[in-house]
Formats: structure tokens, sequence, C-alpha cells
């Protein structure tokens, strides 16, 4: 398998705001945020909750757990830095609190299918660690 | 029963041949010719055009781009606006062009979209969510967006690789009939297009528009003025658009758009059903963007596209409801941002008649619709020929 953290790609452009996440995600923890008003739970983060209006948000630990709702093995990547890694699968996550997140997945394109259970799997990419998911019950990518 | 009486019309058009590259030119060179073509299509003068749309111009001019397109121009327009709607810009600039004459703000509108095209294009400068939580991960990309909502779409309705497949096998036979499409002279069959590589899973290249250079105008104008014009009045007779999420991972549905509504409204407007709609103008960035439209167009139940096309005849002209007569952008190639226009220039062809080895046979009307970013920003006309 190929070295994730040997890549040379674009990282993420971290805006402040979202600071509490990517220290999460370092430490191993998901965070995302729920609105003290209207309940939702809310990802990408915001500075006020877009389903109510209001300014309520808080962080909160997410369970970690969620399901693949699409994937593709990804053979021409957009980004040229990552054909190292090709063929590599990037797939939408729906976390158990609802949100939708995109997510690189560690699993062989022939191994995954729509509706696996996933959990959170911190992984080194490009010298950052990202929020990656694996199946639910693997080992992959608990390299942290 | 018609909800809306048209009160506007096209009166002229213009299409620059795809080109792969165009090193030297810049786009507003592109610009300024397409819409030279337009207006003689049209028989109107510079002097005429009161109101002018324009489109963001990938890798140049990131402001003020109407003004800027319009001083080249050598104009001074009474409206002007920059439409941002991804492939959706052309279809979205027709019906405000239209809006703009139904408030009194102008009598003519050029709406004008293009762009050059070197062989490295820069890297998007964004700075917006998608670049902190999409690409990261190896997910930058149109092609991953839509193959996201291609693998839900199978799995959702156990559609195989060759009901996709015939999209573009059927786009590649339709730009046989047209000498400016890119792939003119190269058809291509569902088992050669399934052997292309694969470049995201489940979508094969050959399923993916090819980039190119180009650029469309259109000529939008009030109904007295058009019907001195020397071509047909095209009427636009309905409108609707919406606009859902951007980034793929917050789209609402990953098996249906926003053109759903967007159509309901502009079928709703004129007064006509899609099955009774005599041409489809269907925007086609890939081969899962046809099959969503069809099935949210109403033609079929969701999952049934392909064994609709199959009982419409394939997509050609002599196809019950033929679709992408140019060839599709599959086909024509993809001219950045005025791949959309490419449907509504094709349209007001096919409304007018005499498209040389092409024609549809009696059309009077057409549902264009425009794409744009992750099946995201929607926007659906009805054309007619008949006011």
């Amino acid at each position: 398998m190929t070295d994730l953290a040997a890549l040379q790609v674009p990282g993420p452009i971290h805006e402040p705001l979202n600071a509490p996440f990517w220290e999460g995600v370092e430490a191993g923890v998901l965070r995302i945020q729920r609105c003290g008003a209207c309940g939702a739970s809310v990802f990408y983060p915001r500075p006020i909750c877009p389903r109510c209006w209001s300014d309520a948000l808080r962080w909160v630990e997410a369970r970690g757990t969620g399901r693949l709702k699409s994937y593709s093995e990804i053979f021409k990547p957009g980004h040229p830095g990552w054909s190292p890694a090709t063929p590599y699968l990037v797939g939408l996550v729906e976390l158990t609190e609802g949100p939708v997140l995109m997510s690189h997945i560690l699993a062989a394109g022939n191994a995954v299918a729509i509706g696996d259970a996933l959990t959170f799997a911190p992984t080194d990419i490009g010298g950052r660690i990202l929020p990656c998911f694996a199946k639910a019950g693997s080992e992959t990518g608990r390299e942290v | 029963m018609r909800h809306l009486s048209p009160r506007a019309a096209i009166s002229g058009i213009g299409e620059l041949k795809p080109q792969r590259r165009t090193d030297g030119v810049a786009t507003m060179d592109l610009l300024m010719r397409v819409s030279a073509e337009a207006m003689a299509d049209a028989e109107i003068g510079p002097e005429e055009v009161d109101g002018l749309l324009v489109a963001p111009q990938v890798g140049e001019t990131p402001q003020h781009v109407p003004a800027t397109v319009a001083e080249y121009f050598g104009m001074q327009p009474e409206m002007s606006n920059l439409v941002d709607l991804g492939g959706a810009s052309g279809p979205g600039m027709i019906w405000r062009a239209a809006a703009a004459i139904a408030a009194g703000q102008c009598e003519t509108v050029l709406c004008v979209i293009g762009n050059h095209r070197n062989p490295t294009p820069p890297r998007s400068p964004n700075r917006n969510p998608a670049r902190e939580f999409d690409t990261p991960f190896g997910a930058s990309g149109a092609n991953t967006s839509y193959a996201l909502l291609m693998q839900a779409h199978m799995a959702a309705h156990g559609c195989t690789a060759e009901d996709y497949a015939q999209i573009a096998a059927g786009s590649r036979a339709n730009a046989q009939l047209n000498p400016m499409a890119i792939f003119f002279g190269q058809p291509a069959g569902v088992e050669e297009i399934l052997a292309s590589p694969m470049v995201a899973s489940p979508l094969h290249l050959l399923e993916i528009v090819m980039p190119v250079a180009g650029a469309d105008a259109v000529i939008v104008t009030t109904m007295e003025r058009a019907a001195r014009a020397p071509h047909k009045p095209v009427y636009l007779l309905g409108a609707g658009e919406k606009i859902t999420h951007r980034a793929v991972s917050q789209a609402p549905d990953l098996t249906s758009g926003p053109l759903r509504p967007a159509m309901a409204r502009a079928l709703s407007q004129a007064g006509i059903a899609a099955a009774d709609i005599d041409f489809l103008s269907f925007y086609d960035c890939y081969t899962i963007m046809v099959a969503t439209t069809i099935e949210d167009a109403g033609l079929c139940a969701p999952g049934g596209f392909a064994a609709w096309l199959r009982d419409n005849g394939g997509m050609g002209p002599g196809a019950r409801q033929p679709i992408n007569t140019h060839g599709g952008q599959l086909g024509f190639g993809q001219p950045d941002l005025a791949g959309g226009m490419t449907h509504v220039v094709e349209a007001v062809r096919q409304i007018r008649g005499g498209t040389e080895g092409r024609q549809i046979e009696g059309c009077d009307t057409a549902l264009v619709t425009g794409n744009g970013a992750t099946m995201s920003e929607a926007v659906a006309l009805v054309l007619g020929g008949t006011p």
C-alpha cells in the first residue's frame, strides 16, 4: 500500500473558525457542531446554524461512526500529487449524527459497498492528520 | 394551458467550432468573434444591443467582467451582469435577459459565453469549504463528484454500465451529423466506451466530456424586434431555476437533482408536458447527468432511463423525442461554461428548422437544461416557435 504520509498533495487551507475540528482530528477525536436552539448536527463548521440561524452552535464529540453513502475508486486524480496512490478510494460518509462528509476510505476498491459501516480513522496524508474512515472492525489506518 | 405569455424571443445565435487549444488567443477575442456572428445572424448592429450578460472567464478577469467585456466590445449597456451558475450559466442568461426586457430596462440583450484553452490550465485558487474539506482527501474535480453521483444512482436502481454507456454512444452517433463537433468522424459504440480507461469508478473516460475552447452567443430581444429579424423567432415559453448546494457531500439527494423542480416550473409556465416536447436539449457533462435528467423530467420513473431510451429509439433526429442532436457536449466537446449554451443554440436551430443533416421533423418545442457544479445549479427553459 502506498505511503500516504509521503504524498506531495494539497492539504486543507485552515479557517480559524474550524480550529476545534482540526485540533480534534490531531488528537484522534471527531468533532462536529450541534445547535443549542434547534438541535441540528452541523458539518462543515459554521459561525451560525444554517438550519435555524441561531448562534447557539457548540462543539460536540461525534461518535466517529457512519455509513458509506457513495464511493469512487480514483484512477486519474484531480491533483497530480495523488497519482502515486492510485487507485484509491474516496467516499461520502454519512455520520451517525446525520451530517455527510467527503473522506478518504482506507480500503481496496473491490472491498466496499454502499451502506457499509465505517469508523473514524485519522491518518497521516502528506504530513497532515486527516479525518479518514475505514470499514468498521478493520484495523486499517489506525496509524496515529 | 400556458401560465405565462412570452415577452421575449431569441433572434440571433452564434457558435464557434470547438478547438482543443487556442495558444495565444484570449477569451475576449473569442467572445467578440462569436458576438459578431450572433449579431449578424439577427441582422442587428452593436448599437441595437443595450443589455449584456456575461459569464466567469476561467483563469481570466476575476472581477468586473461585465464592464471589461462591454469596454472591449465598445458597448455602453443599460443592463449588464455576470451569470455565475457553472454549466447552467448559458440557459440562466436567457430568462434573465427576458426578465430585464419585461422590466423595461433594455430591449436587446447579448448573452455571450466562452473560453480559451491552454494545455495546462492554472490550478484553482479557491478558498472555500471544498478546499478545506474535500480537496485534501484526493477528491478534487468534477469527475470525482459525478462518479459519486453515478455510483449512488447505480446502486439505488441496479442500472448497468451498458445502460449509461448508451448515452455516450448516442451522443457520438449524433456528432456524426454535425461537422462542427469535436468527435465528428469518430463514432464510438457501447463496447468502445466501456473499454476506455476507468477515470473514477464507475465513470469511463468516454463518458466524460472533452474540454475544448469555444464560445456561444445568443441575442434575446422584444417580441416586436424579433418579428422583424430575418429568422423565425424562438420564444421563451417558460423557465425554472434551483440551486441546492455546492459540494457533492452537501447534496440533499444523490440520485435526483435541482433540475426536477426547475423543469417542473418551466414546463408549467409553458403549459406543456415533458412527454409532449419535440426536442430534449439536455445538459450532458457526464452520461449520468442525462440519465438523471430524463428521470427528473418525469419521462420515466427513477431508475427507468435505460428502458425509456430504448423505447425512445435512441437519441437521434429520428427518435420519438430526439436528444442532443448537435452531439451533446459528449460529442460536440465542452467549451467550458459555454457548454451549457450549446444546448440553447441547438434548440434554436431545431425550432427555426432546416438544420442541415439533422433536422427534427416538425420541431416546435424544446426543453433545454443547464447544470452546474455537482448537480447543484439548475436552469430549465422551454423554447418554442409558436408565441
